[in-house]
């Protein structure tokens, strides 16, 4: 008989919820587009921005250098370059992004060289501007060379090999797989995108099936029926969770859609296959499927405290006031767990969402430490189970019910 | 068969401190009669007919609903009870069907016996034309008569209304006390909020005139029209609220 009634219960708010447009927004269209048009829209948008920058030919300023013709000469035939004669106005050219660079030969540079006497060749840029950067980078990677070449010949002169100036060499290996590299990369991400879809996807209905009720008088007349509250509540909290579930499984689902997509797509060009493997993820079933279960308890302790807080609310406007705020509740601890150097510890696991989205970081990257999942996973059952008994005890007060 | 046992409500309000809402009322209504609760906004009428119907739990004292007890056993009490207000409204996203049908469920009828008494109710009131039509495309007529289905789906011995005419248009109006004499007919027990004179005249079996949460007098029209000695049903209430009314407002 109960588990009946929580099931009608259950079975209408569903109705209502699927008939409701704006849960079909949050919990259904908002994660399914928002990976896609993320991860793809925003990553073929920077490979485009990227490779029109690299494209595009860079007017680079030469000043002086009429006593260093060899230097000048080689930079001419730079490619992608495009040396211009010298303006009085370089400076403002540079800002106002007509030119991207300007070289400046000291008089008498190549004469010094050839001396040994030590000279200065400056670049102008636009520091932090992409197409400046690149420009900036040709100009200074031809100096280099030259110098290199000019370190050579000395050597040579002197009959000494070139070992002389670089003794031994430094190489540094990744020995790392590449899904814990991505991992590393990206699992935060992952973790944090799934924990806050779980929260939006869970807002909506809270707000609908407790302060809307109220708004619509609808609490009333439910409240005269036959059932029970602790079975109304719980009929009302499942389809919170429903909500909150589905949002993130679907948002876990076009996430690797989205990936595998986009790594296939970058793959087949030549220069995306190194970006590819920046990307590549290694979301298999097994993951998915740690990530889904480390979410089930968050997505408890969420539903139950924002119904929780709804339900004081008379109206839905003064609901979304109160609920609003909570979105950086969460935020804030899912971003800590991006930050670089923020590790698993066993006093971090008692920290609700912090510990999930750290975890989920692991997982992502194939890593299992199994007494830290039962910790998280344990203590964030107990907070998910002390809120859901909150939100019962709330519904059987009749001064939050009716407050006025 | 209702019976209120020195039914009282207190609340606690911040600013005014504690407030008797409900104070120590006292009366019995009858199957086939109906009982009117007369009184001025703010009396205690809404929070009487809320304590009856288990959406509020007394503070004091208790009421017997069809041999239940309203705070010992207050989901049998609703089981026997069909309540209906201004304030109950529909699920707006339901078709007046499903609306219908969800109370059925909630009160336990199987699904043979749903289809039966839904095909039943939407008959008798005419209501197959919007059967599927969601709440919230309904005029307030038809809204009104699925608060109608809704509370006989279960068929319940008991109905409680609170201030049902609040609000509607006249022709509306007419369907809910024509559906309350139709109640009594049928043999149901039927109590009923209002502070609309005309409606206790043409309804009530017993009047109650209830103020300041306490019940001043119950009686028959015939028997308060005799203790006062008037005619008129206003010129009694305000004959026997007046008193309570001023000191009230002294304080």
């Amino acid at each position: 008989m109960s588990i009946r009634n929580v099931g009608i219960v259950y079975r209408k708010e569903l109705t209502e919820a699927i008939r409701d447009r704006r849960t079909v927004v949050s919990a259904i269209l908002v994660p399914l587009l928002l990976f896609p048009v993320l991860s793809v829209g925003f990553g073929a948008l920077a490979v485009a921005l990227v490779g029109k920058a690299k494209d595009e030919v860079p007017k680079v300023m030469l000043r002086g250098g009429d006593d260093s013709p060899a230097v000048v000469e080689g930079l001419r035939k730079l490619e992608k370059i495009d040396i211009v004669p010298e303006t009085p106005n370089w400076k403002d050219q540079i800002i106002n992004k007509e030119i991207r660079a300007a070289v400046e030969i000291p008089a008498g540079f190549q004469a010094d060289v050839a001396g040994q006497k030590s000279d200065t060749v400056k670049i102008y840029n636009y520091d932090g501007e992409l197409k400046s950067e690149f420009a900036t980078e040709k100009v200074e990677k031809y100096m280099k060379e030259y110098r290199d070449q000019v370190i050579k010949d000395r050597l040579a002169a002197k009959n000494l090999p070139d070992t002389v100036l670089k003794p031994f060499e430094v190489k540094r290996e990744n020995v790392a797989p590449p899904e814990k590299v991505s991992g590393a990369a990206f699992g935060g991400i992952i973790g944090y995108m799934v924990i806050l879809l779980c929260m939006t996807g869970a807002m909506y209905p809270a707000m609908d099936l407790t302060a809307g009720e109220k708004e619509r008088g609808t609490m009333e007349t439910i409240l005269s029926s036959p059932i029970s509250r602790t079975h109304l509540v719980l009929g009302k909290f499942f389809l919170i969770l429903t909500a909150a579930l589905g949002t993130a499984a679907l948002s876990v689902l076009s996430m690797g859609v989205s990936f595998s997509v986009l790594s296939h797509y970058t793959g087949q060009t030549a220069g995306g296959r190194a970006a590819a493997a920046g990307f590549l993820l290694h979301l298999g079933p097994k993951t998915v499927i740690s990530v889904f279960l480390m979410a089930l308890p968050i997505a408890v302790l969420f539903s139950s405290v924002l119904m929780t807080i709804a339900l004081f609310a008379k109206t839905y406007k003064e609901a979304q006031s109160y609920l609003t705020p909570m979105t950086f509740v969460v935020i804030i601890p899912a971003v800590a767990s991006m930050l670089p150097g923020v590790e698993l510890t066993s006093k971090l696991s008692l920290i609700p969402i912090l510990s999930t989205s750290l975890l989920c970081k692991e997982l992502v990257a194939g890593t299992y430490h199994w007494n830290l999942i039962a910790i998280i996973f344990s203590s964030t059952c107990v907070y998910a189970a002390a809120a859901l008994f909150i939100a019962i005890k709330m519904f059987q007060r009749e001064s939050v019910l009716f407050r006025s | 068969m209702i019976e209120a046992r020195g039914l009282s409500k207190r609340f606690q309000d911040k600013k005014r401190g504690e407030i008797r809402a409900v104070d120590n009322v006292t009366f019995s209504c009858q199957p086939g009669k109906i009982y009117g609760l007369l009184g001025a906004n703010g009396a205690g009428k809404t929070t009487t007919l809320r304590m009856l119907a288990t959406i509020l739990e007394p503070t004091d004292g208790t009421a017997i609903v069809c041999g239940h007890d309203v705070i010992d056993d207050p989901e049998k009490v609703r089981a026997n009870v069909g309540f209906l207000s201004t304030a109950t409204a529909l699920y707006p996203r339901l078709s007046s069907q499903e609306m219908v049908e969800y109370f059925g469920r909630l009160n336990g009828l199987d699904e043979a016996t749903l289809k039966k008494r839904v095909d039943n109710i939407f008959n008798r009131l005419d209501m197959n034309d919007f059967r599927d039509r969601r709440c919230d495309k309904l005029s307030t007529g038809m809204k009104q008569k699925t608060s109608i289905a809704r509370t006989l789906v279960h068929d319940p011995p008991v109905m409680i209304f609170d201030e049902p005419t609040n609000g509607l248009d006249i022709m509306t109006a007419r369907t809910i006390t024509a559906f309350i004499r139709e109640c009594r007919n049928n043999g149901k027990t039927v109590i009923f909020s209002t502070h609309i004179m005309s409606e206790v005249e043409k309804l009530c079996d017993t009047i109650g005139i209830i103020q300041s949460g306490k019940l001043l007098v119950e009686g028959s029209l015939a028997q308060l029209r005799d203790k006062y000695s008037e005619h008129d049903l206003e010129e009694i209430f305000v004959k026997v609220v007046t008193p309570h009314y001023v000191a009230e407002e002294n304080n």
